[in-house]
Parts: C-alpha cells; structure tokens; sequence
C-alpha cells in the first residue's frame, strides 16, 4: 500500500512522522512510501536523501492526500485535513479523540480509519510504538537544557581558584516519563536533584536515577498503576499537603520542572504564584504541561515570561519540535511499528485486525463507526501493587500473655529435661560406687561449661577454634604420661607412641592458631 | 602417694583451657587467650611429670621434644588453603594416641591382676580395708598399677567399660580422621562411596561391637581371650570410622571434621575416666561439647539434620524440581570491570571454589583497589562455606582482608538489595534461590544469601555444570546475572588492570 506523510500544517511545526531510514523499513514491509515536498527540511531530512531511500517526492499536499491510502502524521489533523480522507483510507497520528470530538465525528463520517499515535494502550507489547513517552523523553530532556539556557548559574557545584560554585537545586514535581528524563539529565549535568511524585511506588524509579524521593506523609496513599501509570485527581487535603511541601521548598530551589498530567483533563496547578513569588532572583521554572494549562499559575503556553522578582517560567510547548531531528526519527519508528503490527504478513497488505488489543486501542474511527473510547485492555499496564499485609500490632496485654506463654513453655522444657538427666544420673548412681560418680559429676559439669563458653565464639573463629581444641584434646599425653613407667616394655612403647603423637598436636595445633590468629586484622 | 600439687596444678590448666576457649569471642582477645591454653598445657603437662607420670621423665621430655620439632615444622609449613587437611591428620594423632593408652590400660590391669595371683591375693580387692600383705604389694607397684591395684570388682568392670569407650571412640576418629584428610588433601575421591550394603554395614558392625564388648567384659580374667576381644572390637571400630566418612560428601566435610574433632574430645573424656585422671575429663568434656555444638551450628546451616548429613547424600525429594526459565548469559573481563568501575558497594561472596583456585590474594587485591576508590566492598560469608568452619574467613585474613568488612550472613542478608553489584566467587549452593523458591528442591529450606537480590551479580565459575551437589541452581538464570567463566584466580587477575 502506499503509505504517504505530508508537511505539517501547525506553524511552528518541525517535525515530519517519516524518515529516509523509517521508509527503507518500510518497504521491507512491501510499502511504497511518498512524501510531500519539504516535509522534512525542517527536521534536517532532504527531499533528496528520501529520494535516495526509494520514497517518491510529492508536489504538493493535495497530490499526496490523495495518492496515498495510509497517511502518516504528527499533529493532530485540521478540518481541511479531515475533509481530504475519504472511505478506505487510513491516518496514522496524535489525535487526541477525547479533546477532539467534533473532528473525531467529520472524520467518522468520511468513513476512513483513523489510529490515534496519543491511544497506543500503555502495556509491554506496545511500548515501540508508544510515541508519547518517546516524545516525553525528549520534552523532558529539552526541558532541562532550556532550563539551564535561562539559568545563570552552573549545574554542577565546583570549588576553583576564583570561588566556590554551589550545585544548583532541581525539583522535578511528576515523575512520569518526562519526568523521568528531566532528572537523569539533571543528575548527570551534576545537579542537587529532588524529585516528587503522587505515586509513592515510582520512589524506587526516582532514587535509582539519582534523585531525592521528597517525601510526603499520606495515609490514603492511591495505586497510580490501576490509572495506567498516569497519577489520578487528588483530594483535597492531599493538595494542601502536597502544596505546603513545595511552599517550604520553593525559596531553596534553583530550577523547577513540572510535568504533571492527569489524563483528559486541565493540568493541576500545584506551583502557585506565591511560590513563585518566594523563590530566588534568577530561577527558572519549566512547565512542560503548559498545552494544557499549565501547573504553575503564572504559565502562558507558548511564551517565555520573566516575572517581577526574576523568576523566568518557560511555557513552551514544542519542546519534541525543536529537537526536530531526535524527535522525528523516534517518531518515525514508532510509526513504522505501528504498521508493522499493521501488516502481519509482510507483504504490503494492511490487516487492521480488531481484535488485536493495541490496534483496537488507538484506533479511534472504522468502517464509518467511532471506535473510542476502545474497550479496558486484557493486559493490564503495570502490575497491581499487593495491598501490603499490615502486620497487627499485639496489644501490651497480649504481648504480656505471649511472653508468659513463652516463658512456662520454656520452664516446661527445661524442668522435664533437667527431671529426666537427673533420674539418668541417679539410675546410674544405684549401681556405680561413689569413685565412679566423682568423675562423672566433674563430666557433667565439664560438658556444662563447655556448651556455655563455646556459643559464644565468634563465627569467624571457628577455624581457630577448631586447631585450638584439638591442641587441647591433646591432653591425653597425661594418660600416656602416667603409663610410660610401666615396667612392661609393650605398655611403654606403646606409651611413647602416644606421648610423641600428642606432642605433635600440642605444639602443632597451638602454633598454627597463633598463626591464623595474627592474620585477622582491622582495617 | 599423694599428688595434691598435680590436683591444684590441674585445677589452674582447667580454668586457663576454659578461657582459652572462651577468649575466642573476639579477635583481639583470641590472641591473648591462645596464650593461656598454651600455659595451661605447659603446667598441665608439668605437674604429671613431677607427679603421677614421674616414670622414665627422661624419655619423656626426649619425646615431648621431639614431636614439638615435628608438630612445629608442620604448623609453620601448612598453607592456609590446607588448613582443613591439617586439622583433620591431627585429630587422627589423638584418637590413635588414644587407642593407644586404652590398650595400655587394659595390659595394665591384666598385670596387676598376674601380681596379686602370684602373691595367692585376691584381685580386684574385696570390699572393706585391705588387707596387710595385700598393702604391701600394692606399695610395690608403678604409678598407674597403683591406682588399678586398690579397685574392687565392680570398680575393675567400669574401668574396663570406660577403657573400651575411649578404645572405641578414639578408633572412629582415627580412620575418620584419616579419610577426611585424605578427602580433603584431593588425595581421595570426595565423592561419596560405600561398600555394597552401605548403612547396614556400619550397622552392622555397631551391633557386633556391643556383643564383643560384652563378651570382652565376661572374660574377667585378662587373659588371651579377653585381648582378642578387645582387639576385634578396635577393628570394628577401625572400619565403622573408615566406611562412614567415605560414605560423606566432601561438601558436607565442615560437619565431619567438627564431629571428628567433638570425638576426640569425648575418646580423652573416657580414657580420662579410667585412668582416674580429672583434667583429662574436663578438657575432654570441653573439646566434645565445643565439637558438638559447631557440628550443630554447620547442620543448621544447611537446614539438615545430623543424622541425615552422616547417613550421607541429601535428604528425599518430594517431587519434580521447579523448571528454569532463561539462561545463562556470559560476560568478559571487561563488563565485570566496567558495573564495579560504577558501582558503589559491592559485596564478593567467596566460597570453596576460591580457596581450590588459590584466588584469596587476587580478591584481596581487588578489594583493596575498590576500596581506595571509596567504594564499599564487603564479604558476605555463609556458615557453611569451604570446608571447614570459619574457612573462608582464615583464608581472607591471610589475604589481609580487614576482618572488619567480612560479614555472616545474618548480618548482611538484609544489605543485599541495596547493593550495586555481588561478585560469586567459587560458590553454588549457598546462594541458590531454589532452597527459598522451590519446595521441591533438595536443598529446601537451607538458609542462602540472597545475592539475586542486588542489582548485578556477577557469578565466577570454573564452566556450566551444577557443581558438587548436582543441584541446578536457578541464579545463574536470573535477568540480573552474569556468568564469569574461568578459573577464579585468572578471572580475578584480569579484573585487577581495568580497576581504574
């Protein structure tokens, strides 16, 4: 089929959803690929490298809407846009149908199928195609470098000869994908960065790129994951918490990014003109949620403002348009994801196969009907966080009983253990004579000793203790000792057998403990 | 004869042994305590020369001397990869030593008894005071005949029990011992092995023990018949303790030689007993206990029970084992270098593998290197790892690694999550998931370090192969393991150049 992407109509607009390396996949695909003429100079892609890929150049837009059968865009279509499909055809790009009804309506009734880029279902299997958290990775990239062009200061903190550089202070508040790249970008420039999110799950995500999880204390902490990764309304006493955590930490902050979102609905505003009002000359705020309104209050989308105490809060929102380059090749891919998922068979026929769960998702118009919103996906985007089990807290009355439990318990045990050795000891006493049972209350008592001192050996020890003992279990040359002045001659040879054997162990397991044991040292 | 100095002598050597023994609490105070066993044994052995061993002292200084050469030259000469081995001969020397006086005894009493019936005198003595002539002779006898000559018959059929303990017992540990050593210098297959009808031997052999040392104690008179019975007896014993160490594995050795070395404590303890002699009961009673208790804490280890770990071979299993998923993914030199270059705490968990591969300098010098870049480098040590208790500490303190970063492994099995990289070195059992996961897995139960739980984990291993025990350990699989095949030493020394 043939797929086409024209020149996007938005002003401002740079980037284009095919790439002379996305179309060579294409065709692989067993597409033919057209492109309007300059729909990529501005994105740093010639007409002739897509030339040089096989793509067929288009005059203008009019030729290609109406060569093409797929149209592959970025932003969302304009009515003169919508009113060039007609049935059978298809467009590939961001639509965002819950903003865009009426459009969504005029689009249904051309009878074309369109796949909103905004609707890809946020699990596993889809994440090539993702192009929002591809295009938010770059937003929050760009949003860090924007920051640091209106900064005046360093990232990193440095000691040189002409003074000391203190690091600056990021706040990252949302860490959703954006999010997520604005503090591993702010970390690695070398930044103090904090980080806050709604979703007490995402700390472990935020601490291992680097950042400072800010903390808020909240009994009804919400699962963010039930949402789609995305982090639902608040209540209102969380706000006030929340809001009272960022008053403290507005005067100490350098550059703050936000980038919550919640989605169809207004950004919230969470920075408010009074924290703005309270932070340093010279800070920067960057508000990527400005499109949709912004969360900071002073936020004009599109524009770059400098307040009164010096504060510059940057609203822009085409951050992936001016990484035009980065942000087209990404979307590009994703593009050609999709429509790899498109055409199963590789052979140049498009399948839009409903039941598939993430072509079902993002496809938001078909065969004359509005498919959106599309039914909840089988697979579920992120795991559901197990409901912590609380461990119950015994009341003192009960820990006070446990402990009496567990104290007759132990008594039971040791009186009947303690009744059975001595009525054994006591069996034995009938019938041994007194010489005899001398010894063995020694034994006893030896054996008593020895289970005391020797748990409390150090386990590291073990080895030593080992050689030790067995230097000491040599004590048995007194016995060989004792028999050497026999006057036999068999008993004494015997005798010296044993007393050399012992005398090897003594001094042999004697020397070599002292020699392990000089070998453990402190550091 | 009166030996009351030896008796106080005595009493001073039982409390110096018992805080030798207890000194081993900590290092530093270890180093000190090894002095007072040391003093301890010197006035021991002193006051029964000047006392009840005052016979040919001459010869036996002559001897005492000479086996100290010996003894010497063989503690300064042993590595400390060798360390196992050494322990394990020299338990053998004390329960030969101790066949040896069992022996002596038992020809003793035979002696005695041939005086007393040349003399036409009873023996044992009847009850009651003895009589005049009786006295007379009984002055004439040598030191340790004097303390047989007063006995009376019942007190003459326990000493011959207690001497047939301490013969028995001291014949286990010296075949044992023998075949441990032999298992643990290589110079025996470690695998286990038995001669064909297995337990029902040493059962065997048990059972006619204790009919021959029956029959021994019903030949009352000392005579021919009685030495053969005593003699039979040796050897069943000989043979019990040479069939049941083969029958062991060597991965279970920490279990044997600490039961070899709590034997030949209790092979003193009974000779003690029937040479009348009261520190050889304590100190015998001492080393027993300090013996049961570690083979105690070596079988906690490994979630097994005593008896199945000297039966030999793992416990049943109940059903198939969990099947593994993924597999195992191999790295160079160069990846292991580049996740510590970046990591921030490491923990290395050594085990028998390295002491085979002489590796404890190499990871010695790594840890040093990791260090001096303000890394936090530990070592996490499980009970059970090598061959000895406490082996893999001996060796990394020969190493020089401060003794201070070598943990147990209750008190770093916590840390492992937080850490950036674990390196494996030489180890399999003791870090397999399977003894948490899989119900089924022999090894079930068996308290492991968690390594898996950390970020990176970097396994070094000779090749593929499930190693001693044969059990398929499921780490090697996990998404965050890599395989650093190779000989120990080698891998680690190339490791040493890319530190930067």
């Amino acid at each position: 089929m043939k797929i086409g992407a024209p020149k996007e109509v938005m002003p401002g607009e740079n980037r284009v959803a095919m790439t002379p390396d996305s179309a060579r996949e294409l065709k692989k695909l067993g597409h033919d690929c057209l492109i309007e003429a300059g729909a990529g100079a501005a994105a740093g892609f010639e007409d002739a490298a897509y030339e040089a890929a096989g793509v067929k150049v288009v005059a203008d837009a009019a030729a290609l809407w109406a060569e093409a059968e797929i149209i592959v865009k970025v932003r969302e279509p304009k009515p003169e846009e919508v009113a060039r499909l007609t049935s059978g055809k298809t467009l590939i790009s961001f639509f965002w149908p819950a903003q865009n009804a009426e459009m969504l309506e005029k689009a249904k009734e051309t009878g074309a199928s369109v796949i909103a880029m905004d609707m890809v279902p946020r699990i596993s299997r889809a994440q090539k195609m993702d192009a929002l958290s591809s295009m938010a990775n770059i937003a929050g990239y760009r949003a860090v470098i924007e920051a640091g062009n209106n900064f005046g200061r360093f990232f990193t903190g440095q000691v040189t000869a002409a003074g000391k550089i203190p690091p600056a202070r990021v706040l990252v508040v949302g860490a959703g994908v954006a999010g997520l790249a604005a503090i591993g970008t702010s970390v690695s420039l070398g930044a103090i960065t904090m980080a806050f999110d709604v979703r007490p799950e995402v700390a472990e995500q935020i601490e291992s790129m680097g950042a400072e999880f800010v903390f808020l204390e909240f009994e009804a902490a919400q699962d963010g994951s039930a949402t789609g990764g995305y982090a639902a309304p608040q209540s209102e006493e969380f706000r006030e918490k929340q809001l009272a955590k960022f008053r403290e930490l507005a005067p100490e902050v350098d550059i703050v990014i936000t980038t919550a979102l919640i989605p169809g609905r207004p950004a919230p505003k969470l920075w408010t003109e009074d924290m703005v009002a309270m932070m340093k000359r010279g800070s920067v705020i960057v508000d990527l949620a400005a499109e949709r309104g912004g969360n900071c209050d002073l936020t004009r989308p599109d524009e770059k403002i400098v307040t009164e105490n010096g504060v510059t809060i940057v609203g822009y929102t085409d951050f992936p348009s001016r990484m035009a380059t980065q942000s087209s090749t990404l979307y590009a891919n994703n593009i050609r994801h999709m429509l790899t998922d498109l055409t199963p068979k590789k052979d140049g026929v498009v399948a839009h196969n409903m039941e598939d769960d993430v072509i079902r998702g993002a496809t938001v118009a078909h065969a004359g009907e509005i498919t959106f919103p599309p039914p909840p996906p089988k697979v579920q985007a992120i795991a559901a966080a197990k409901p912590k089990p609380k461990p119950k807290e015994p009341t003192v009355a009960e820990r006070r009983g446990q402990e009496v439990a567990a104290f007759r318990a132990e008594t039971r045990r040791q009186v009947i253990l303690l009744a059975s050795a001595g009525a054994a000891v006591l069996a034995v006493g009938l019938v041994a004579p007194e010489s005899f049972m001398r010894n063995f209350i020694i034994f006893v008592l030896a054996v008593f000793v020895g289970f005391q001192v020797i748990w409390n050996v150090a386990h590291s020890l073990h080895t030593p203790l080992m050689a030790v003992t067995n230097a000491i279990s040599s004590i048995i040359i007194l016995g060989a000792l004792m028999q050497i002045g026999s006057t036999s001659m068999l008993i004494t040879i015997m005798a010296a057998l044993g007393i050399l054997m012992a005398a090897v162990n003594i001094f042999g397991g004697f020397m070599v403990t002292r020699r392990m044991l000089a070998m453990f040292q402190k550091s | 004869m009166d030996y009351g100095f030896t008796m106080a002598a005595y009493a001073v050597a039982t409390v110096l042994f018992v805080l030798a023994l207890g000194g081993l609490s900590n290092q530093e105070k270890a180093k000190r305590a090894v002095w007072y066993g040391i003093v301890g044994m010197a006035v021991a052995v002193l006051a029964t020369m000047v006392g009840p061993g005052s016979g040919l002292w001459a010869l036996s200084l002559i001897l005492i001397a000479l086996g100290g050469v010996v003894g010497w030259q063989l503690a300064t000469r042993v590595k400390m990869t060798q360390m196992p081995e050494l322990v394990a001969i020299m338990h053998s020397l004390v329960g030969l030593a101790a066949v040896f006086v069992g022996l002596n005894a038992h020809l003793e009493i035979g002696r005695v008894a041939q005086a007393f019936a040349e003399a036409a005198l009873p023996f044992p003595q009847p009850e009651g005071p003895m009589s005049t002539a009786a006295y007379q002779l009984w002055l004439g006898l040598t030191d340790f005949a004097m303390i047989i000559g007063k006995k009376t018959a019942v007190e003459v059929t326990i000493l011959r029990i207690e001497l047939m303990l301490g013969i028995w017992i001291g014949a286990v540990t010296f075949t044992g011992s023998v075949v441990a050593y032999g298992k643990l210098a290589g110079r025996i297959d470690s695998a286990p092995k038995q001669m064909p009808g297995g337990h029902m031997l040493n059962a065997g052999a048990a059972v006619a023990s204790v009919l021959f040392a029956g029959l021994y104690l019903a030949f009352s008179d000392s005579g021919f018949a009685a030495i053969l019975m005593l003699l039979v007896l040796t050897a069943l014993a000989l043979f019990i303790g040479y069939h049941l160490i083969m029958g062991i594995g060597g991965a279970d050795m920490p279990v044997v030689v600490s039961m070899l070395n709590s034997y030949s404590g209790w092979a003193a303890a009974a000779i003690g007993f029937s040479l009348g002699n009261e520190l050889l009961i304590v100190v015998g009673a001492l080393v027993g206990a300090s013996g049961a208790i570690l083979s105690y804490i070596m079988c906690r280890a490994m979630n097994r029970s005593f008896v199945s770990v000297i039966l030999g071979g793992w416990g049943g299993t109940s059903g198939p084992a969990m099947a593994i998923e993924g597999e195992q993914i191999a790295i160079d030199a160069d990846g292991v270098a580049t996740a510590l270059n970046e990591a921030d705490s490491v923990i290395i968990v050594p085990g028998y593998g390295m002491a085979v591969a002489q590796a404890q300098q190499s990871v010695s010098e790594l840890t040093r290197k990791l260090r001096a870049k303000g890394k936090k480098v530990r070592f996490a040590i499980h009970p059970v790892a090598g061959r000895l208790p406490g082996h893999m500490n001996v060796l990394l303190a020969e190493a020089k690694v401060p003794y201070d970063i070598v943990l147990e492994m209750d008190e770093i099995n916590e840390d492992f999550p937080s850490t950036d990289v674990v390196i494996v070195i030489g180890s399999n059992d003791i870090v397999n998931p399977a003894a948490q996961d899989d119900p089924n897995s022999p090894i079930a139960g068996m308290p492991v370090l968690e390594v898996w739980k950390a970020k990176q984990v970097f396994v070094s291993k000779r090749g593929q192969g499930t190693g001693y025990s044969g059990i398929e350990n499921p780490l090697f699989f996990k998404e965050n393991t890599r395989m650093f095949y190779g000989d120990a030493k080698a891998s680690v020394d190339a490791l040493l150049p890319l530190i930067d």
